[in-house]
């Protein structure tokens, strides 16, 4: 058991999202999952015993730029497993042999860490494309991201990101051997390279579909850099009050804002997983929406606003649907909610009725709503939501007896529901400090 | 206060919900229960004994807050009536409708009561008489609907308190009282 634990705390762990999706790095990228995946653990030095300790079994495998992830079953409330593709050294090609063909397929990977070697093997014993995904990990090792990371983040903010590979890399040479650049002439054609860069970005985003593909991880960080860029230009010339400019400068703001998900979950990536990856995607993602529409935000919003954050990999309505209607399976905060009208919204576990009821009771008891009542347009601008909605809202309001309806030539509306303070054995009463008393003042104003 | 003729009508007559059927039950059981009584209330005091429902009942339409109960609502209050015994279908067609705002049995409760006051316990009179005759002046019996007096007195017959015999003519038809 004690070499159970010391793999434990050999690899870092990685934090999982509340929905059970891996939180990753800036910049990371998902690139392949595989699911039923164990790992074994085998120490190759010291070269005493090979100590084949207790394996992490059956969870799901992700491969991203930076990292293999390993996230338990039943993942909620616990955390990954994480290898750090930057330590590792050699990946094992995999051997043909008859042996083989009876084994369930396995990668193995050699990572040395903390001055010491491991080897993990990868046992996949769930259907996955294993050649896939192979392929993928030796270009996301080779790719080497998360160099690229340490050189952004170096020049950006002086900092480095405490990952142990760029400690090696100091000096006057870079790592493909050119002088480094130093003094004023130094940051003057690093500012020139920087053009000709994203200069250059964007003409490979263009060139075909499949370049805007790979091109999309850099397009966005290429998007949130001319962000902060406005941000900090609008403090300074906030003074000046150029309300034309301001204007669009925010516009540009918020469509670079919701260019948004870095890591989009695909088919392609996903596979057979692919609608429960989706959904706790989605999970993650709806939590700020939700909360700005106050806890309830229709199908058709959230289609829009998440087809709009993924950019590319746009995702059909079935999709969606399908991967609302898996939350029930997880323990996510959100759940999907199909009004009797047909209309389906996305609510929070924590959004009560009670609590919209309550506004539309202090909305519908003003003298003037007393009065005229309301149509589901008042209380979609009174509430702030879409008239569909708030029309849901007012329905449900009335089935519990809250409201009542009017219908005329005038159109539908909802009043507040006094039957219950009329007496049936006493027509004429009208009890005091009651909203039927006050309905009957309000009503008297009109007449005057 | 809001009057249809010298009926006093209640505040919530007003209230324009009143005059659509509201789809949600307890609410509209609250509905048909004030208007059960409503009708109830205003026929009495109007000597009202039949409601056409495609006539203009001054009840069913309020000018005020210009709303007026549809047909389907109409038939829902009067056969929510006839299903407590406060009223009759006249129709198979549910056309017009016999309100009673005391029920057969009470009326034939009354018309005993008025025999005793008048001592007519073994008298005979016509049933015309009873309606509108100098004797009913003043009582409730006086200008009952001939559907009713006739319901009433076959209860009578049916307990042995009268036999009613037939004339040439609708307008001679007897009773004879054996209280």
């Amino acid at each position: 058991m004690a070499g159970n634990t010391e793999d434990q705390t050999f690899f870092p762990t990685a934090a999982v999202t509340g929905s059970g999706r891996p939180v990753l790095l800036p910049n990371e990228v998902e690139c392949q999952l595989l699911s039923a995946v164990d790992l074994e653990f085998e120490e190759r030095s010291p070269p005493g015993i090979a100590d084949l300790s207790p394996a992490l079994k059956s969870g799901l495998l992700i491969l991203t730029t930076h990292r293999l992830l390993w996230l338990p079953a039943n993942s909620l409330n616990s955390s990954a497993t994480a290898i750090p593709l930057s330590s590792v050294v050699h990946i094992f090609s995999p051997k043909k042999s008859i042996k083989s063909m009876f084994h369930s397929p396995r990668i193995r990977i050699q990572v040395s860490m903390h001055s010491r070697s491991m080897v993990v093997t990868l046992v996949v014993r769930g259907k996955g494309d294993l050649d896939g995904f192979l392929g993928k990990l030796f270009e996301s090792w080779r790719g080497k991201a998360w160099e690229a990371d340490t050189c952004v983040t170096g020049s950006v903010s002086g900092s480095s990101m405490g990952s142990g590979s760029s400690s090696g890399r100091g000096g006057i040479y870079s790592s493909d051997g050119t002088v480094k650049m130093a003094g004023l002439t130094g940051i003057l054609r690093k500012e020139q390279e920087n053009w000709e860069s994203t200069d250059k970005s964007l003409q490979d985003a263009f060139r075909d579909l499949n370049a805007l593909m790979s091109k999309a991880k850099e397009m966005v960080m290429l998007a949130d850099k001319m962000r902060q860029k406005l941000l900090s230009s609008s403090n300074a010339q906030s003074s000046e009050g150029n309300d034309d400019e301001t204007g669009s400068r925010e516009e540009i703001q918020d469509m670079l804002l919701s260019v948004g998900i870095i890591s989009p979950v695909t088919k392609e990536s996903a596979g057979a997983l692919y609608h429960q990856q989706l959904a706790r995607q989605l999970a993650d993602f709806v939590r700020i929406p939700l909360e700005r529409a106050g806890g309830m935000i229709s199908l058709i919003d959230i289609y829009c606003l998440f087809n709009r954050a993924r950019g590319t990999e746009l995702i059909s309505p079935e999709d969606l649907q399908r991967a609302c209607s898996l939350w029930e399976k997880f323990d996510v905060p959100v759940m999907l909610r199909k009004f009797d009208s047909g209309v389906m919204v996305i609510q929070s576990k924590a959004h009560s009725d009670e609590e919209v009821f309550a506004r539309i009771r202090t909305l519908v008891t003003r003298p003037d709503a007393l009065r005229t009542g309301i149509s589901a347009s008042d209380a979609a601008i009174a509430l702030g939501i879409a008239p569909a909605m708030a029309k849901e809202h007012l329905l449900s309001a009335e089935i519990k007896g809250l409201l009542c309806r009017d219908i005329s030539p005038d159109g539908f509306r909802f009043y507040a529901n006094i039957f219950s303070e009329f007496d049936a054995n006493s027509l004429y009463l009208v009890k005091d400090h009651s909203i039927y008393s006050a309905w009957v003042q309000a009503v008297s104003l009109r007449a005057i | 206060m809001q009057k249809l003729g010298d009926f006093k009508l209640p505040q919530f007559f007003n209230y324009t919900p009143y005059f659509t059927l509201q789809p949600v039950r307890d609410t509209r059981e609250k509905q048909l229960q004030l208007w059960k009584e409503l009708i109830l209330d205003y026929c009495k005091t109007q000597k009202i004994y039949t409601i056409g429902l495609e006539e203009n009942f001054p009840l069913f339409s309020n000018p005020v807050i210009e709303r007026s109960l549809n047909n389907e609502a109409r038939e829902t209050f009067l056969s929510a009536l006839v299903s407590e015994g406060r009223a009759e279908w006249l129709d198979k067609g549910h056309k017009k409708c016999l309100i009673l705002w005391h029920r057969i049995q009470d009326w034939a409760e009354i018309i005993l009561q008025f025999v005793k006051d008048y001592g007519l316990e073994d008298g005979v009179m016509t049933i015309e008489d009873i309606r509108l005759g100098i004797e009913s002046r003043g009582t409730e019996l006086h200008g009952v609907d001939r559907t009713i007096l006739n319901r009433a007195l076959k209860i009578l017959e049916s307990k042995g308190k009268a036999a009613i015999f037939k004339g040439t003519s609708t307008d001679d038809e007897g009773v004879k009282f054996s209280v």
